[in-house]
């Protein structure tokens, strides 16, 4: 970002299978210590964009550095600086949880008199400390991508790749990883880019969010910009009242009647409720829907993101009062 | 720490996975023996075939072949295992840890040559008991060069399994490489009498002279001069391990 040197450094990356284009032409600068989220639909490119960065898949075309360094040319100084948790668990089947941590850690570096007390930490904050000695094989799905953050982060690399990070997780290990992201940002000032296809993820983690349809980025910029640009929260109102109440307000954008209630784009809906319903001689019910991710995905792609598993939590938030009269 | 010692550090780390990984896939190290004892016991005692060793006869002298096919086998079926790797994402750990690609090679090669020589040790064990008689110093010399030939043939396998994407290529691998190297090694016949063009394809086939490298440790006797042997399998090693690093060099993750 500004003046900052950049983490990440993108420049008509392009990655095609065949006849399929994957990534399309991305340009983009991630900053150094920046939490950056990469939110699109399944099939949208973001996992060949990361394989790309992680020197694991090579570029058709387009160049990219990563903490400085070019991918085709210098994939090992990249790799000396990054970690990654997949989408798919990598962690191996036939070892235990313990010997994975231990050979990582071996791979990647990490001074040997460390080993064993980052293995113990990284363990005991994944909530695996008691299954540790048990071979992988034996976990559960939910376990095993524990198991994998803890091999992400354990090496404490400057810049941290998530694919996918939350995906298939229970509500309280989403919180988890959450935390553990979190901790890391703020600890060690790691750059983190994740991937994710659910909004709430990218909104509550990222401090930029790039949407991603096709192979290209189609938006960029802070969660907030981007629900600004979508215009504002949407209230409904519901009594006997008409649009021209609401002429001359300047945070309300626009207002429509919509079978039977009254639609409003207003900017900043929470701070102006008030003034909104004191404006009203007669209420029966206000809703009140903040824009999501999820509407700045469908004003810019023109399509509804779909999650195939469980629908993603929505950040619906709703606000009824009933019979409210002056 | 030194660049030189973090890749020491990687490789053994390496050479560790593939080693707690080989003792614990207990059905492997039993299923990989079969067809050998099948060829020591049907061909072996059933073709009664002539032995041209004096003092040996035709079991005993395919016995030296079928301990270096076990290692054949064994090698490069661990070598292709890598296409295996890519797809069930385990390689990709490996792949983007700080590590250049020629220590990922050196430390799958050095584990790989575990699985060969472990191989190899059994069989020599149940050949020492009911075969042939072998005293110590034979023992440990065929174990030597066990070490040797699995590094030559784990090199193959890596650098073919590096450069293949799809397990279908696994058996063609198996039925135009693997098989054939073996027939034309010269485990089962004595090169000598064979005829001319058997005798060419078999000079080109680096497994031959493991054969007879092995043969002349374990019976004293070896169509060619055992140096030459020796020359020939270390020359094949250092060419193998080379190409098995290059194709590393591209090796990249597949969908």
């Amino acid at each position: 970002m500004n003046g900052a040197p950049a983490a990440i450094e993108t420049a008509g990356l392009t990655k095609r299978f065949g006849g399929l284009t994957a990534v399309d032409g991305i340009d983009l600068s991630i900053g150094e210590g920046e939490v950056f989220a990469l939110l699109g639909p399944n099939g949208a490119g973001k996992t060949t964009f990361i394989s790309m960065l992680c020197t694991l898949v090579k570029p058709s075309s387009g160049t990219a550095r990563v903490a400085g360094h070019d991918i085709v040319s210098e994939g090992l100084a990249v790799r000396q600086n990054i970690g990654i948790v997949f989408q798919e668990p990598s962690v191996d089947d036939l070892l235990s949880g313990r010997e994975n941590l231990y050979l990582h850690s071996m791979l990647y570096g990490v001074p040997h008199r460390e080993i064993g007390g980052r293995i113990e930490k990284m363990l005991a904050t994944v909530g695996l400390s008691e299954r540790g000695d048990d071979r992988v094989r034996t976990y559960s799905g939910g376990m095993r991508r524990r198991l994998e953050i803890a091999r992400g982060l354990i090496h404490e690399p400057r810049i941290l790749f998530l694919d996918e990070p939350t995906l298939g997780l229970d509500p309280a290990s989403r919180q988890a990883v959450w935390g553990y992201v979190r901790e890391m940002r703020q600890r060690a000032g790691t750059t983190i880019i994740l991937t994710t296809h659910y909004m709430e993820e990218a909104d509550s983690l990222s401090e930029r969010v790039a949407i991603i349809d096709r192979g290209r980025i189609v938006e960029l910029g802070t969660p907030d910009e981007l629900k600004r640009r979508v215009g504002g929260d949407v209230v409904l109102l519901k009594g006997d009242i008409g649009p021209e109440a609401f002429a001359g307000l300047d945070f309300v954008k626009e207002a429509v009647r919509e079978d039977g209630s009254l639609r409003l784009t207003v900017a900043d809906a929470p701070r102006h409720l008030k003034a909104l319903i004191d404006l009203c001689p007669v209420i029966e019910e206000v809703q009140v829907r903040r824009v999501t991710l999820d509407d700045v995905f469908l004003k810019f792609t023109g399509r509804l993101m779909r999650d195939e598993e469980g629908g993603g939590d929505s950040i619906f938030q709703r606000i009824a009062v009933a019979k409210n009269t002056r | 720490m030194n660049a030189l010692l973090a890749d020491i550090n990687a490789a053994y780390a390496l050479f560790l996975r593939e080693i707690k990984v080989y003792f614990r896939e207990k059905e492997r190290i039993i299923s990989i023996m079969v067809s050998p004892l099948l060829f020591l016991f049907v061909v072996g005692r059933g073709l009664s075939g002539h032995s041209p060793v004096p003092g040996y006869n035709y079991q005993q002298f395919i016995f030296p072949g079928i301990l270096c096919m076990v290692i054949l086998f064994t090698s490069i079926t661990y070598g292709l295992y890598i296409i295996w790797d890519k797809r069930l994402d385990f390689l990709k750990e490996v792949l983007v840890a700080p590590i250049s690609r020629s220590t990922l090679f050196v430390g799958k090669a050095l584990g790989g040559m575990v699985g060969g020589t472990m191989e190899a040790a059994i069989l020599l064990l149940i050949g020492a008991c009911i075969i042939l008689p072998l005293g110590p110093a034979k023992i440990a010399g065929a174990l030597v060069l066990a070490m040797l030939f699995s590094f030559l043939l784990v090199s193959i396998g890596l650098g073919i399994g590096a450069r293949m994407n799809s397990m279908e290529g696994f058996g063609l691998v198996m039925s135009f490489l693997t098989w054939p190297m073996f027939f034309f090694g010269g485990a089962l016949f004595d090169l000598t009498q064979a005829g001319r063009w058997l005798r060419l394809a078999a000079y080109l086939d680096p497994f031959t002279y493991c054969v007879d490298l092995m043969r002349w440790v374990l019976l004293g006797w070896s169509v060619l001069p055992a140096g030459m042997d020796l020359a020939a399998v270390l020359l094949s090693c250092a060419a193998t391990a080379a190409w098995g690093i290059v194709s590393f060099g591209g090796l990249q993750q597949t969908r």
